[in-house]
């Protein structure tokens, strides 16, 4: 039996975003368009997973994840415990 | 492992390069680099002098220090001398490296004091609007080469190889992969380390040469290059006017601090038992 394809989703950091269009042109699938000037992924089921868009990318504003994911949580505001000082969280 | 956000100073983030800057590519694949190792941040000190290149330690959350134009290797210097368990890592630009700091960048080389350098070469002065740099090559335009560039350029690699660096590398903004690997390597080794990385500067050097945009650039840089690798089943005739990637040069050359270190020792050794006398120095004395 095949091996179930691989899906992976894109992260997108508007805020971060410039619009400078290399992970477009460069892109192997071409499945990445600038809409009013940020990223956005328009095909992300054909994404082949190589992450060249989110190392290319200059301002980080893209990254690449598999999708179901477990070993990476998802980590946001109500993960991190306010009240330790930020100094606590160096690696 | 960590997430890749939390090597910033997310605060200061987005970042004020101009978009399609290869700078922050650069500043990614380093981080790429320091993360797949495993370095304890708080043993990393970050040391940049002046230039657009140089704005990276401002958004990078390690013990940082942006120092005065071209002097970046001459305070990184220092700290490696008094602390040498810190890993020291120096970003700086192609002006701050080979003009304004060519003098402690080729003594840095020549002591093989264990620092990681890394060259981000984007052949302009981008921050002061394009003036051309000793990296820009022959005939290209800059805002004061309004005909032409006349004089010749830098080989950044050439250079620090001939004046004693122990990792030589260059890689490009557009061979992503291959920069992380390289600066993992020159992380690893033992002694001067240099990485020079083409980078693009689309608003005054894909301007003024009428190059274009951030994609045309790496395009434009694509094509310049050749991976050392292949360039040996090359014909010499397809690799005239290419630069090579890749590690260009290894060498194992004793370092600049275990040297120090072993004269304090070798020194103090002799000295430190002294019950009175000359010491042995009667030989130099009159």
């Amino acid at each position: 039996m095949a091996e179930q394809k691989k899906g992976y989703f894109h992260v997108i950091r508007e805020k971060y975003c410039k619009g400078c269009g290399i992970c477009v042109a460069f892109c192997p699938k071409q499945l990445l368009v600038l809409k009013n000037g940020k990223v956005f992924p328009e095909r992300p089921e054909i994404c082949i997973g190589c992450r060249m868009c989110e190392f290319r990318c200059p301002d980080y504003a893209i990254a690449v994840k598999p999708l179901e994911d477990d070993k990476h949580p998802v980590k946001d505001v109500s993960s991190i415990d306010l009240s330790l000082p930020p100094e606590a969280h160096h690696g | 492992m960590a997430e890749f956000l939390d090597y910033f100073r997310k605060e200061r983030l987005p970042h004020i390069w101009c978009p399609g800057c290869g700078h922050g590519t650069v500043t990614g694949a380093l981080i790429r680099a320091i993360d797949k190792l495993g370095l304890d941040k708080n043993k990393i000190v970050m040391v940049s002098g002046i230039g657009c290149s140089s704005r990276a330690v401002g958004y990078l959350d390690f013990d940082t220090l942006h120092t005065t134009h071209g002097r970046a290797l001459a305070f990184a210097t220092g700290i490696k001398h008094a602390k040498p368990s810190l890993k020291v890592i120096v970003m700086t630009g192609d002006g701050d490296c080979t003009a304004i700091g060519g003098n402690h960048f080729i003594h840095a080389a020549r002591r093989n004091i264990d620092i990681t350098t890394i060259v981000m070469n984007n052949s302009i002065y981008g921050m002061t609007s394009g003036q051309y740099s000793p990296t820009t090559p022959h005939g290209m335009l800059g805002t004061t080469a309004p005909y032409g560039n006349v004089e010749h350029e830098f080989d950044v690699c050439e250079l620090a190889k001939a004046s004693g660096a122990s990792y030589v590398a260059r890689a490009t903004s557009f061979h992503v992969t291959l920069l992380t690997d390289l600066i993992e390597k020159a992380l690893m080794n033992k002694g001067f380390s240099v990485v020079e990385t083409l980078t693009q500067c689309p608003t005054y050097f894909g301007r003024k040469n009428k190059i274009g945009g951030p994609v045309e650039l790496l395009n434009w840089i694509k094509d310049r290059t050749v991976n050392a690798k292949a360039a040996t089943a090359l014909p010499p005739e397809k690799l005239a006017g290419k630069l090579l990637i890749g590690e260009l040069y290894k060498a194992e050359r004793p370092e600049y601090c275990a040297s120090y270190a072993e004269t304090t020792a070798r020194v103090q050794r002799t000295y430190n038992d002294y019950k009175g006398g000359n010491r042995g120095c009667e030989l130099n004395s009159d």
